[in-house]
């Protein structure tokens, strides 16, 4: 039943367990984000647009997160990982629960982590973990959407108005530095990467510097320099933010356990 | 379309597959009801064993859909209405649905409908990064169209007008 259990090498099933963890909240947190643009958004369609990125990252989302319960082998659902682990357990990137702030600063955001996932799910898609290889192959397809969507509104932000361009390359300064951490290998990232299970977080790196750095350069926008970092999502380790969007998120299965409608 | 053999489904292997299939070709998407769940191309296998219980693959198109579940609804009752008692749906997930699964009485339905069926085969996926595919206009059949948003009332749906005839038409993306 357990697959990871019958698996060679090194990688147990807690380590496997937790780096889907990690894409699933990752996902899971920025569609939430997301979506608080419903109904508030510039346009219609950008209100459209941010809600179908935000439904095709809690879909995905949702996929991981079950196989995290099943790696898990503790009968824990998707709906129990989503709704009743506290702020320490979750393993997302401290760079998607960053606020919203103006719709150029949340597109700054998409921007990054899009590209991040198109990178990271290229790569996936060949894991030797037949389950992930599977979602990521799925997430891939959606994810290029996602950055053509976003990618373009940058460009068109940041060589837009002396306004608009002044807003996003801000943004940009405020995110880099959480950038960081989605390069930043910890021992579980080696053990996956020797695995075959996860690519290198080196590899990724380029590949999306590569990609990002015509798109910042056909938005007129400088990439900022690197600097050290204080959050480590993918350790527990979260900026204030994440509290208040859980408590939103989690509210009405804390105040009504296994309410269902 | 080109579609290629990994993307057939599981033909039917005895008398109650081929008969559910049938049942099937008859359960109408929830969101664009014109089109089949078959002619969508989310029914990957239909297996029945020995005792009569069937079980149904199903593909979800995008990973947020929330047809899905209604899909999955609509499969079961269709099936027991039509005298299959145990029937379970499983997820296929592996290969990942595409457009290029629409078959082509799904295509012309939906064109009929109104919406512009996917552009062109994504079998090999190629970067959809700012190449915008030519859309023609259902109604005029014009090829001088404009993409209004790139994402429309329902996940598989981006929004275009006609240069020509200046009528607002959904089109189904290519993924």
């Amino acid at each position: 039943m357990n697959a990871a259990t019958t698996s060679a090498g090194p990688v147990t099933a807690a380590v496997r367990k937790d780096y889907v963890l990690q894409l699933a909240d990752t996902s899971l947190i920025l569609g939430q984000r997301l979506g608080e643009w419903v109904g508030h958004a510039p346009a219609i369609e950008e209100d459209l647009g941010l809600a179908n990125t935000a439904l095709d990252l809690v879909g995905q989302a949702r996929m991981l997160l079950t196989y995290a319960g099943e790696l898990e082998g503790e009968g824990r659902d998707e709906d129990q990982l989503a709704f009743l682990r506290e702020e320490r357990d979750f393993r997302n990137l401290a760079l998607v629960e960053q606020p919203n702030r103006d719709f150029g600063h949340t597109i700054v955001r998409q921007v990054l982590v899009d590209a991040y996932q198109l990178e990271l799910y290229e790569r996936l898609q060949h894991s030797t973990d037949a389950r992930l290889a599977a979602i990521a192959a799925k997430a891939l397809k959606e994810t290029r959407y996602h950055l053509r969507y976003s990618g373009s509104w940058l460009v068109r932000l940041g060589d837009g108005t002396a306004e608009s361009h002044a807003r996003v390359q801000d943004a940009l300064e405020r995110l880099w530095p959480f950038t960081r951490e989605l390069f930043e290998e910890l021992e579980a990232d080696r053990a996956l990467s020797a695995a075959g299970i996860a690519p290198e977080l080196a590899v990724v790196a380029v590949a999306w510097r590569a990609r990002l750095d015509p798109l910042f350069a056909e938005a007129t926008l400088n990439r900022p320099k690197d600097a050290p970092f204080r959050w480590f999502g993918r350790r527990g380790v979260h900026s204030e933010h994440l509290g208040y969007i859980l408590a939103d998120m989690q509210y009405m299965q804390r105040t009504h356990p296994g309410a269902q409608w | 379309m080109v579609s290629t053999g990994l993307a057939q489904p599981v033909p039917p292997a005895s008398a109650p597959e081929a008969r559910a299939w049938q049942v099937l070709a008859e359960v109408q998407d929830p969101e664009i009801p014109v089109i089949s769940v078959v002619d969508l191309g989310v029914i990957r296998h239909v297996r029945a064993d020995a005792g009569g219980a069937l079980e149904v693959g199903l593909a979800p198109t995008y990973s947020g859909c929330p047809a899905t579940a209604v899909i999955q609804q609509s499969v079961v009752a269709a099936l027991q209405a039509a005298g299959f008692e145990h029937v379970t749906v499983v997820e296929v997930l592996a290969p990942p649905w595409t457009s290029d699964w629409l078959s082509a009485e799904g295509r012309r339905k939906l064109e009929h409908y109104g919406i512009a069926p996917p552009a062109e085969a994504v079998a090999s996926p190629r970067e959809l990064w700012r190449a915008a595919p030519v859309v023609a206009c259902p109604r005029c059949a014009s090829r001088d169209t404009t993409e209004t948003s790139r994402f429309g009332s329902t996940p598989c749906k981006a929004l275009h007008r006609c240069n020509i005839c200046l009528e607002p038409f959904e089109y189904f993306k290519c993924i």
